[in-house]
């Protein structure tokens, strides 16, 4: 008898993972129909693509700063072993704009963003906030989901440049003080090994993390029930869904720009 | 003609019946209270009049037009000839209160900000909150955010008026300021459904009501009606709310 319990235990635990993420699959599908349909919510937009991007620069900017200098330091002490120091500015430049900066500016954002759109219209779902938007006929899901999610693929791209750039210049920061290396000579050496090819499909990878980021906690704060409980739980559970999606998703978005774009070696 | 009519509906929640099989006509330019104990289902009777519940079984209809069936654009246009006013008020807390009243006029017309700045501030001097206009939601006591929320509600002078629980939480001064308002309405040829357990109020309110009961209609009628009801949970209800 108890094995059949725990057996109905887990199929109930493995059916309602599915449940769920057909949920959201279904969710976000719904979205991208949504987004092509009139109105299209302008002011919405652009409010969020404020929200969501000009307010997360000063974090995304410093933390780049940040991950600018410590990337240096560290390959400064790797390279000095091999006499390769002018090699310093290429490999921060390259490890930054392909991979350090876009999934950093996704989980940093994940954070950020996903925890307040997953609050926010988790809050709003138990204040009956949502229900006041239909009964004055809105579409809730349009104006609150759909804009949310075209504001953070638009917002996400353009982070993911800041925090490069700002990187970029952290390693400066930490090269000049060392070496003393000049701010043209470094950013010479930083992209001349740097292609299109590297910096746009790298970029452009995070308007699928922006998408993932919306639609999770969009997802779950529409779902939110049981009070300020509820909110709390979608707005942790919004980080951790969309950090978790963000990594797996960028295990497959870098597979595919591999086959489009494969990596020259030598 | 009837403004809302329930024909045979019916609806569970899981297990939980709500509703059980329920009819009701309420004429247009009448105020209607569907009275009963808290969890008996008015709410969600309400509910199903602006299209957020659907029925499991029978049909809504709003100025003839039958609510079940609509969705996107249709559902939408019949929503803009109601008005709900939340038994939280339901603010957007994001908004000042202003703009909360503007939020319908911005949607559904194309008036120009001035004018509908001007008529918001005309909306909610109705309801002495013309003060308020550029307050947050947060800033004001519940009273004042039930009035405000009747201001939104009033903002495209709909034909009907939904109001859930309008006394709830409120001191008895603020209560019945909240009755006149009402009142006041109704005389202005808006359809009324009040969902309360007041009695008081809805003597006040009301031309016809219906009292719920586990989901089912014990007795509907005028006051009269319910005062002379010999079913015994009805005298108990209208005993209990000091009527009578």
């Amino acid at each position: 008898m108890q094995q059949v319990a725990v057996v109905d235990r887990v199929g109930a635990g493995v059916i309602g993972f599915f449940e769920f993420v057909g949920a959201i699959a279904t969710f976000g599908a719904r979205a991208v129909v949504e987004a092509v349909r009139p109105p299209y919510e302008l002011r919405e937009i652009l409010t969020h693509i404020y929200q969501f991007g000009y307010r997360s620069a000063p974090l995304i900017l410093t933390a780049g700063l940040a991950i600018g200098i410590v990337l240096s330091m560290h390959t400064r002490a790797s390279l000095e072993r091999f006499g390769a120091e002018a090699m310093i500015p290429a490999g921060l430049a390259i490890a930054l704009i392909r991979e350090t900066g876009p999934l950093t500016a996704g989980l940093l954002v994940a954070g950020r963003v996903g925890a307040g759109i997953g609050a926010e219209i988790g809050a709003m779902k138990v204040t009956e906030q949502i229900d006041a938007l239909e009964a004055n006929a809105v579409d809730a899901f349009k104006y609150l989901a759909v804009t949310r999610i075209i504001a953070l693929m638009i917002a996400m791209p353009l982070l993911t440049i800041m925090m490069d750039f700002s990187g970029i210049l952290g390693g400066y920061v930490a090269e000049a003080a060392v070496s003393g290396m000049s701010w043209q000579l470094y950013f010479e050496r930083a992209f001349s090994y740097i292609a299109y090819s590297d910096i746009i499909p790298a970029t452009l990878k995070t308007i699928v993390f922006g998408y993932l980021i919306a639609v999770v906690s969009s997802y779950l704060g529409f779902t939110t029930s049981r009070g300020t409980e509820g909110v709390g739980e979608a707005s942790t559970r919004s980080v951790v869904m969309a950090s978790m999606l963000i990594i797996l998703s960028d295990v497959i978005l870098v597979k595919i720009i591999f086959f489009f774009y494969p990596p020259v070696s030598g | 003609m009837n403004a809302v009519r329930f024909e045979h509906v019916s609806k569970a929640f899981g297990t939980l019946k709500v509703l059980d099989d329920i009819s009701f006509e309420i004429p247009a330019g009448q105020a209607f209270c569907l009275l009963g104990r808290s969890g008996t289902g008015k709410s969600v009777a309400l509910r199903h009049i602006v299209g957020l519940v659907r029925p499991d079984r029978g049909n809504v209809f709003v100025e003839d037009r039958d609510i079940t069936t609509l969705a996107g654009r249709e559902l939408a246009d019949v929503r803009k000839h109601m008005g709900f006013l939340f038994q939280n008020a339901a603010l957007f807390d994001s908004m000042s209160v202003g703009d909360n009243v503007a939020f319908p006029m911005r949607r559904h017309t194309d008036w120009s900000d001035a004018d509908i700045r001007e008529r918001a501030k005309s909306k909610l001097a109705d309801v002495g909150l013309d003060h308020e206009f550029d307050k947050m939601p947060g800033d004001l006591s519940g009273g004042m955010k039930k009035r405000a929320g009747l201001a939104r509600a009033m903002a495209l002078d709909p034909a009907i008026l939904l109001v859930d629980e309008p006394s709830a939480g409120l001191d008895p001064m603020t209560a019945g300021e909240i009755d006149e308002l009402l009142v006041k309405t109704k005389r202005g040829g808006t359809t009324l459904v009040v969902v309360t357990h007041n009695i008081p109020s809805a003597r006040v309110i009301g031309d016809g009501f219906a009292v719920l009961h586990e989901g089912r209609i014990l007795v509907s009628g005028t006051l009269e009606a319910l005062d002379a009801s010999e079913e015994p949970l009805v005298q108990a209800f209208m005993r209990a709310q000091g009527g009578g």
